[in-house]
């Protein structure tokens, strides 16, 4: 059917009407970026070879313009995604590495200490990585502002970084023979060391959980809207995927409290990355989650954070179980972060997320009588 | 608490937020898309004045525009809209139903007109169409004055109860130059994390292209979708092939070079129709308002604001819009919100969550002896 006269020349539409790889929407911004690239197309069929409806008409569900997206994506890829998943894991190693201090567990304290060392350190250049230039880095230490997600984070990701510095230096100098310099050195820190591990814990934790904060505070609707459900998924993947960092690292005799940690992880994300997607399903914006390029991702994290928490109640002594289930844990955690941020920019991709969103919540508030507040007005 | 209040939502004068003293006067667009022609001009003399680079030569496909939309090398960008009689009865329907539903407004100059003995408005009033295309010139006036004879007939009424004489067009063309919004509360300018984006004298939004560190948070902050990073296929106009500020974030600027030696912005300047207005903010939103009067007078029930209300999710924008449709048409959020008002309740959120993994490891460690 065609919603206007002057398609009357038009052949009649196949296929699916709701969600199309490249239908009406998709194929004009799809068309205009591969014109873009040089791909070949005639001027008449636009890019469908004549198979496609041409983009002149609206969609029949809601009007957009063209497709255009309305909110722009963020320019982030894979090295976010790799800065968000390093990031949990050095915070959460940072709070174990404080546990095992205070419980006496060494081998589990020099494992997590070096675990968050390297991992901190990891994070630092994925953001370097994805800013271009390492003094880029340095401009955001110009100044403090609460209002940024990144630059609060950036604070916490330095605090926390020299914490780790002074605890994991503690733990290198006691594995190399004290002499000459490095014991005076030793003695420096010694004073440092339990200070560091309290601070390395404490920033440990808001460095797991602000990632949240920092996509939610964007217009992409799938991030923006996991706002109240978005921190426990977080700190549950990065609670899961330090405790199998240390089941990778260490015989189950000495990772018994960060099993136990990683556990409570994987029941936190697996929880509350169900209600996250319920909460989006409310909202009918869930599809980016559920049918999207990051579905895939999330569905395979679903599965290998049950695999591996099973794998860790039932893996006993066994090291080569332990080893699966540490493994399987870690890739959950990686594929969860990864899976999220591809669905919220693929939210802001498709302009249909950002208008229904904002059409329906217009449409409640002035169902209720609230019609102060509209970005529209009469006169 | 006021002051903290007023940072990330609601009314406020955004210079003196930003702690500017003497400030002068907000400054601010007025864009009427109603009697924008779709000329580019906006569009060229931006590129000119401020030196922007290409992004590409390409044909979109979608009618006139082959700019696409708003972006890190265009910071003017013409709408081009094509609709058929039935959109235009539903823009019309729709913008009648803001009116029913008791939208805000403020200072209609005069009382609604008696619907009997006012002066019937409508789409064939002015001008007159050619004979032979569209409805004949004899059929409307005699609709006309069978109307202010007081006849009756099926007629459709403007928002304040007038007859509308006429047909509605088979078909119209809407035009409307975007830009930034320039927003009360900018969630670009709030969540950059090198204080790159500042807040001008007047009220406006700019970025620091020698501070930007290009991470794009402000790209994803932004509720309108204006804001972006130059890439590198981005192409040079200089004879030296110099492409400045790849990998910055851009934006419009409101020429703030030209405002601070009280020279208006090239492209209201160079509007040949005064589509684009330029002036203190609070006389746009003023105009802006009286020119949506006369166009319901005249029966175009359609006419809409679009950010001339402090109250709302980003506390009004600098940059004020008549439409004739509604705003998603454009390409504009209908419901855009800065993300930052709900940022007191994102970190307490993730505070708890924070905590939470706190007292997980503290469980997780109880009774565990090495």
């Amino acid at each position: 059917m065609t919603t206007s006269p002057f398609d009357s020349y038009r052949p009649p539409e196949t296929g699916r009407r709701r969600r199309r790889a490249s239908g009406v929407r998709g194929a004009v911004s799809g068309a205009t970026r591969e014109v873009a690239k040089g791909a070949r197309r005639s001027w008449m069929n636009r890019e469908g070879g004549g198979q496609r409806e041409a983009p002149a008409v609206p969609d029949a569900e809601f009007s957009s313009y063209y497709g255009q997206p309305v909110v722009k994506p963020v320019p982030w890829d894979h090295r976010i995604s790799a800065y968000l998943f390093v990031g949990g894991i050095a915070g959460t190693s940072g709070i174990i590495a404080a546990g095992a201090a205070a419980t006496g567990n060494e081998l589990l304290r020099r494992n997590s200490r070096l675990t968050s060392m390297v991992t901190v350190g990891l994070s630092g250049v994925a953001l370097v990585a994805d800013l271009g230039r390492p003094e880029r880095f340095l401009n955001m230490l110009r100044t403090v502002k609460l209002t940024s997600p990144m630059s609060v984070g950036t604070w916490i990701l330095s605090g926390y970084s020299a914490f780790a510095g002074v605890t994991t230096a503690t733990e290198v100098l006691g594995m190399l023979p004290a002499r000459g310099p490095l014991r005076s050195l030793a003695r420096v820190l010694a004073p440092l060391t339990a200070p560091a591990t309290v601070g390395q814990a404490l920033l440990g934790a808001p460095l797991a959980a602000y990632t949240s904060v920092l996509l939610s505070d964007t217009a992409h609707p799938v991030w923006h809207e996991s706002r109240r459900q978005l921190p426990f998924v977080f700190v549950g993947s990065a609670a899961l995927a330090s405790g199998g960092v240390q089941m990778l690292l260490a015989p189950a005799g000495h990772t018994g409290p960060a099993r136990r940690l990683a556990l409570l992880g994987v029941g936190t994300e697996l929880l509350a990355m169900h209600r996250l997607e319920e909460h989006l399903a409310q909202l009918h914006i869930d599809e980016p989650l559920t049918s999207g390029k990051g579905a895939g991702k999330l569905r395979l994290a679903r599965a290998l954070t049950i695999a591996g928490g099973v794998g860790t109640l039932l893996a006993g002594r066994s090291r080569l179980a332990a080893l699966a289930a540490g493994a399987a844990l870690t890739t959950a955690s990686a594929l969860t972060r990864a899976g999220i941020v591809e669905a919220g920019i693929e939210s802001a991709k498709d302009p249909q997320y950002t208008v229904r969103l904002q059409k329906d919540r217009l449409e409640e508030r002035r169902s209720r009588g609230v019609v102060h507040d509209s970005a529209v007005t009469v006169r | 608490m006021g002051y903290l209040d007023r940072q990330l939502a609601g009314r406020t004068n955004p210079a003196e937020d930003a702690g500017w003293q003497d400030a002068p006067s907000r400054k601010g667009f007025f864009t009427d898309t109603s009697i924008c022609i779709g000329c580019k001009a906006c569009e060229v003399a931006c590129k000119e004045w401020n030196g922007i680079p290409l992004d590409g030569l390409t044909i979109s496909g979608n009618s006139y525009d082959n700019t696409g939309d708003l972006g890190a090398s265009t910071w003017r960008h013409v709408a081009f809209v094509e609709q058929s009689q039935d959109r235009i009865q539903a823009a019309r329907e729709s913008g009648k139903r803001l009116v029913d539903l008791g939208m805000p407004s403020i200072g209609t100059p005069e009382p609604a007109p008696e619907p009997a003995g006012a002066q019937p408005a409508g789409y064939g009033t002015l001008p007159a169409p050619i004979e032979g295309h569209g409805p004949a010139l004899s059929d409307m006036l005699d609709e006309k004055a069978n109307v202010e004879a007081g006849g009756t007939g099926d007629y459709g009424l403007t928002v304040d109860g007038v007859p509308i004489v006429g047909p509605v067009p088979e078909f119209r063309w809407l035009m409307s130059s975007d830009v930034c919004k320039h927003c009360t509360h900018a969630g670009c300018l709030d969540v950059c994390p090198t204080g790159s984006l500042f807040r001008s004298e007047h009220g406006t939004v700019v970025v620091q292209d020698d501070i930007c560190n290009g991470c794009g948070y402000c790209v994803g902050a932004c509720p309108f979708g204006v804001i972006e990073r130059r890439t590198d296929d981005s192409v040079s106009v200089t004879a030296d092939a110099h492409v400045p500020n790849v990998g910055v974030a851009q934006k419009c600027t409101l020429c703030y070079d030209r405002l601070a030696h009280d020279q208006t912005p090239a492209c209201a300047q160079t509007c040949p129709t005064t589509s684009i207005k330029f002036g203190a903010h609070e006389d746009m939103v003023a105009s802006a308002k009286e020119r949506v009067v006369q166009l319901h007078e005249q029966g175009f029930t359609e006419a809409r604001l679009y950010g001339a209300n402090e109250d709302d999710g980003v506390g009004g924008t600098g940059s004020v819009f008549l439409l004739l449709d509604e705003p998603e048409v454009y390409g504009l959020p209908p419901d855009p919100v800065v993300p930052t008002a709900k940022l007191p309740e994102m970190f307490r959120t993730a505070g708890v969550a924070g905590l939470g993994l706190l007292g997980a490891a503290a469980l997780a460690f109880i009774g565990s002896k090495s």
